[in-house]
């Protein structure tokens, strides 16, 4: 009895989380990567407003027709701008962004150097 | 000599940063994105409001002629301040007003016009927002400037005399 219970669970179980997983998967990552302009500071994917809703259907169109993630951010970015990307790539707005946290590592990896290792 | 010149520029550093952060309050913290970049209007086809006839969006936008496009909805408050400006500008015959009707009930739509009137040429649908996307909105009331099917400026939120005189401006 115990084991026909258990058999139930996994076949109710199995199929719905099977479905559809890959695209699912792809979906969601895409959108948690675009930013909510109604309210700014949320994903696309967790939030429920009017734009959003309509986005995430867009996204889901544009995986239908073959688009790879990077065309759709493309396509999004020429819409709305740079900023809809939560990852933004580099360019020559967001150089300071990718750039300074090296520089900081290496001047302070040379005042370490400087005032521990030489002094020695 | 050299003891005065670290305290020194850290000082300076902590003074330009506290400017940086400083300057940074005073900035807007909600984007809005440019609305002066002209763009090629997108090609959608979608559905027209009376009928429900399919149409093309080359059909609607003729080469040559401006137009104003309105995405409006019968359950967006700031729509109805902005609908006797539209009525205005309709009667004063300069452009062809467009409207998009942006996910509503096509009959509450339809009380909406009857109640404040239709100053739009021609009117279509987008039920489920996909194509307010194409054109770049993100909310409803936004207005675009179209002439020669390019987009010359775009308007966030509803009009306002103001906006009026400049559109009217734009299209002398």
């Amino acid at each position: 009895m115990k084991f026909l219970k258990f058999f139930l669970i996994v076949i109710i179980l199995f199929p719905l989380s099977s479905i559809n997983a890959e695209e699912n998967d792809k979906r969601n990552k895409i959108t948690k990567n675009l930013r909510c302009l109604i309210c700014q500071g949320q994903s696309v994917y967790d939030s429920d407003s009017e734009f959003a809703n309509s986005l995430k259907i867009v996204v889901d169109k544009k995986l239908q027709e073959g688009l790879s993630e990077d065309q759709i951010y493309e396509y999004f970015k020429i819409k709305y701008g740079e900023w809809i990307l939560y990852d933004p790539g580099l360019n020559k707005n967001t150089y300071i962004l990718w750039l300074l946290p090296i520089l900081i590592f290496l001047i302070g990896g040379a005042i370490i150097y400087k005032s521990f290792i030489v002094k020695k | 000599m050299k003891n005065k010149i670290l305290p020194f520029s850290v000082i300076i550093i902590f003074g330009i940063i506290f400017f940086i952060f400083y300057k940074g309050l005073e900035d807007s913290k909600i984007y809005t994105p440019d609305v002066n970049t002209k763009k090629e209007i997108p090609v959608f086809n979608t559905k027209e409001f009376f009928s429900g006839e399919n149409v093309k969006s080359s059909r609607i936008f003729e080469v040559d002629k401006v137009y104003l496009l309105n995405i409006w909805s019968s359950w967006c408050v700031p729509c109805r301040q902005e609908h006797p400006l539209l009525m205005n500008l309709n009667l004063e015959n300069k452009l062809n007003i467009i409207g998009m009707n942006y996910k509503d009930n096509l009959k509450n739509a339809e009380n909406f016009l009857k109640e404040l009137g239709n100053p739009y040429k021609e009117i279509f649908i987008d039920l489920d927002g996909t194509i307010a996307i194409e054109w770049g909105a993100y909310g409803v009331p936004e207005s675009f400037l179209i002439y020669n099917n390019e987009i010359i400026k775009k308007y966030i939120g509803p009009i306002n005399q103001e906006l009026v005189d400049e559109i009217n401006l734009l299209i002398k």
